[in-house]
């Protein structure tokens, strides 16, 4: 990992664009700034071509003999796929809306990272292919031919794009970079250009049902200590039940948590209260966790790993499913997953069991988050909270982009915190709801070797974080996506220190009053309940 | 570079059909044969276009939420920004097309001091286009004038508000002076500030170059140097009904501002300018948000190949029943009888 700049170095951000065009800019594959290649046995695994030891730095990346046939057949098959991508090519005006819209471009001034380059990047090879204006006036049309320092500068670009939608919000004809960036990244499949933190987790969702490719006896014990842990703080023994047929709902947890603090606290905040709701649920081992690294691959790959899902829904025979607070997940589930492998028609419409609610907005997907469940028991008051014990904290919340962009989740989980907390703070307007910014690591892209490039991304959400910090002391940044749980920690650490992360179920946990507990005398992080925590 | 050549581009163009008129007589082919075979391209060049976008499917629903969703029923939805049904999606559009809705959320980011990010107030770039946009409707509306005999209704009340300011005693057309204004003031945008003009090559700067020609000679002709509309009128309504004859006496500004118009549509199909149709097929926002609800159809959904859980358990049969886990198949007995063997 290369030496990571001060953050007042960081901020001599230059946005004035180079002397030279930006197609005669070539790529820099600075270190801190890119990120690894895919290994190839993760290639094999899952069937990806072109498996093979390379790296971004090489002069040879190790392209078959005919890499520009693959990339240009695949780009045609795609244009008659997608409507979106045709729009997307044919429509974009360069008005520049989106230009400071990027946290990429906010966080690092390369002109290349405003999404209206980066649609560029491929849509000036589409026009010279695809176009009868490019194919004539060439340059002046805007059209380049497709090298392989155009395919460097692909890979270079569109894994520096976190797919969060930021910028569709501004664009006046919705044109969104996150779909150009997933099929670019789908055409870089294609001839084996992949990144190390996409294909290997993957590989290991593929075989393993998770991510981090935990097997399923770690997962049992990985449970066992989380609730151990709940009964070193509550007094209350949960019994967690894995592949249990029969049981009314499968629970697919978020992303990775189970396996890194504060991801852990979250979990274990879900669980508390899935416990004292009494709700009939299993969790599953070959489906451990909705977190959907495919979704950074290929539309293909999202379908092969989310497949899942239904199939251990039905394997079990549950009524329906509750999903996790877990950002891309949602994206998949909530846009996708009905489309790819439905109709789910051997499920019923989501209904609590305990407010008696039918969730009719989800009756055809038969898949609720868990906002949604807890933002619904808390209005029917089926759960005792005492938020109190939450007041330690003074809480933010981070919209995480695709429940916010790709679902409108907004409301649900501020109803929650604004009942398990008394300080609750929003950040500027900008910044929030449907303007959120990314954490900078979405879509695969939280590695270490790239963390300068991350920080640079988080920038603006930091900086917004920052503001409350100063004005109100914030000093808990609430949010429901495993990545963020993962990479705000770092991001708060190196930009605005004295500011801790959390999934807005670990405040729920806190404030949860259990039947039968014993006095709470710390939080789901082991710190004293009522005193100033350590920093 | 794209600057100076689209700057060349019109000044050539207007230059050819100068000499074309004045030099060497041409008038029968800039007065009758360029306009049919613009109108032409135009057409077909558009319908094919937005056909082949029509006949592209439509594989995923992927709206850009941009407010609350609808799920509990005590929780406001923003039924417009984040639409469940077919009427907030038609308003979401309408909203969209006519109001440049998306745009009116601009801001403009600046680090301020060298650590804080803003986000200030910035709607020129929205108020610049809805000018432009607005006053060229407008301005092709009024033109049906020189198109239409008798002249429509509508065209009248039009032209009486566009026309209710008057200069020395002449009725001024307000929007065709907007609409100048508006194309120069997104022209000169285009050019001064450093990151649109990075990202500008010919295709942005030509189409602007020549809207803002064709509103110069329009302004031209019907103020400075007037032209006979008469044998102008005659001209269109020939061309219309297809017994076209060229006007006598008719000056070559207006020859120039046909022949950009001309230029203008038969570019249109193989252009940018084709958002005007694309923004209605913009699956980001033409699409209601209510995919947990109604199921959408991918018509090329094909099955994909899936690691299922009977592979999975007999990968790991050993050490799931170690744990306790339920298994589908219990592999001891067959395992113990391998072993025998």
């Amino acid at each position: 990992m290369s030496k990571l700049p001060k953050p007042n170095e960081m901020l001599r951000i230059n946005y004035m664009p180079p002397k030279t065009g930006w197609q005669e800019t070539p790529v820099d594959f600075r270190p801190g700034t890119f990120l690894y290649s895919g290994r190839p046995e993760s290639l094999e695994t899952v069937g990806l071509p072109n498996p093979r030891q390379w790296s971004p730095e090489d002069e040879d990346w190790k392209l078959p003999e005919n890499w520009k046939e693959i990339i240009l057949e695949g780009l045609r098959e795609r244009l008659d796929k997608f409507r979106s991508l045709r729009i997307f090519m044919d429509t974009c005006v360069r008005c520049g809306a989106c230009a400071d819209k990027c946290h990429f471009y906010l966080g690092s001034g390369d002109p290349k990272n405003m999404p209206v380059l980066r649609a560029e990047l491929l849509r000036s090879v589409y026009r010279k292919d695809f176009t009868t204006a490019g194919k004539i006036f060439g340059k002046f049309a805007g059209a380049r031919e497709l090298t392989v320092d155009v395919l460097k500068e692909w890979f270079y670009y569109f894994f520096q794009c976190t797919e969060c939608r930021r910028c569709s919000v501004f664009c006046p004809y919705g044109l969104d970079t996150a779909e150009i960036t997933m099929i670019a990244r789908e055409l870089l499949n294609l001839v084996g250009l992949n990144i190390d933190w996409v294909v290997t987790p993957v590989a290991n969702c593929y075989m393993k049902g998770n991510h981090l490719g935990i097997q399923p006896h770690g997962l049992v014990d990985s449970f066992e200590m989380l609730c151990d842990d709940i009964y070193d703080i509550t007094g209350i023994q949960l019994d967690i039940s894995f592949n249990r047929k029969g049981a009314e709902v499968l629970y697919v947890p978020p992303s990775g948590d189970v396996f890194a603090d504060p991801g852990t606290h979250g979990l274990m905040g879900q669980l508390m209260l899935l416990h004292e709701t009494g709700l009939d649920y299993t969790l599953s081992t070959y489906n451990s966790e909705g977190g959907n690294f495919g979704l950074f691959t290929s539309h293909e790959m999202m379908k092969r790993l989310n497949a899942k899902i239904y199939a251990e829904a039905k394997r079990l025979g549950v009524k329906w499913i509750l999903g996790g607070e877990c950002g891309h997940m949602w994206r998949v589930i909530h846009q996708y997953m009905d489309t790819m492998n439905g109709p789910a028609d051997f499920l019923e419409v989501p209904k609590s069991p305990i407010t008696g609610t039918v969730f009719e907005h989800a009756k055809s997907t038969k898949m609720i988050h868990i906002t949604e469940f807890t933002a619904d028991l808390i209005k029917h008051n089926k759960i005792k909270l005492d938020p109190s014990r939450n007041d330690n904290y003074i809480v933010t919340f981070h919209d995480s982009c695709n429940p916010s962009r790709a679902m409108g989740l907004l409301e649900e989980p501020r109803y929650i915190l604004k009942n398990v907390c008394n300080n609750f703070y929003e950040m500027p307007e900008d910044t929030i709801r449907e303007k959120t910014f990314c954490c900078g690591s979405g879509a695969g892209l939280g590695a270490d070797e790239n963390m300068e490039m991350r920080l640079r991304g988080g920038f603006p959400r930091a900086n917004a974080v920052k503001y409350v910090h100063e004005k109100h002391g914030v000093n808990m940044l609430a949010c429901i996506c495993a990545i963020d749980r993962a990479s705000l920690p770092p991001l708060m650490h190196y930009w605005v220190p004295g500011v801790s992360v959390c999934g807005v179920h670990e405040l729920v946990g806190n404030a949860l009053v259990m039947k039968g507990e014993k006095k709470r005398e710390s939080t789901l992080r082991f710190e004293p309940i009522g005193t100033e925590e350590d920093e | 570079m794209g600057l100076t050549f689209s700057l060349l581009l019109v000044a050539a163009l207007i230059l050819a059909v100068f000499l074309g008129v004045e030099a060497l007589g041409l008038s029968f082919l800039f007065a009758i044969v360029i306009p049919y075979l613009a109108i032409a391209t135009f057409i077909i060049g558009f319908i094919l276009r937005v056909v082949k976008w029509g006949k592209t499917p439509v594989p995923f629903r992927i709206p850009t939420t941009c407010g609350q969703q609808k799920s509990l029923p005590w929780i406001k939805q923003n039924k417009i920004d984040n639409p469940f049904s077919t009427a907030g999606v038609v308003a979401r559009m309408a909203l969209e097309v006519l109001f440049f809705r998306s745009l009116f959320r601009n801001t403009k980011a600046e680090l301020v001091d060298g650590e804080r990010l803003t986000y200030q107030w910035e709607k020129w770039l929205w108020l610049g286009g809805l000018i432009f946009h607005w006053s060229m409707l407008i301005v092709v509306t009024r033109h049906l004038r020189i198109f239409l005999d008798p002249v429509p209704g509508f065209v009248r009340i039009i032209e009486k508000f566009d026309g209710f300011f008057t200069v020395d005693l002449q009725n001024v057309y307000i929007t065709g002076i907007l609409l100048l204004a508006a194309v120069t003031f997104l022209f000169i945008r285009r050019v001064v500030i450093p990151q649109v003009r990075y990202i500008s090559f010919a295709a942005d700067y030509f189409p602007l170059l020549l809207i803002g020609s064709i509103a110069a000679s329009g302004i031209l002709m019907k103020y400075f140097f007037r032209v006979d509309l008469v044998a102008i009128k005659e001209l269109t309504v020939g061309l219309f009904s297809f017994s076209p004859v060229v006007p006598q006496g008719v000056s070559a500004l207006f020859y120039i501002h046909l022949f950009l118009v001309c230029v203008l549509i038969s570019y249109i199909p193989f252009s940018k300018i084709m958002h005007m149709g694309g923004i209605f097929l913009s699956p980001t926002r033409n699409m209601a948000n209510n995919s947990r609800a109604v199921r959408h159809i991918n018509p090329w959904n094909y099955p994909v190949k899936v690691h299922t859980y009977e592979e999975y358990e007999n990968e790991f049969r050993d050490k799931m029943r170690a744990v306790g886990l339920p298994l589908e198949k219990d592999g001891s007995e067959k395992e113990a009888a391998a072993a025998k063997e």
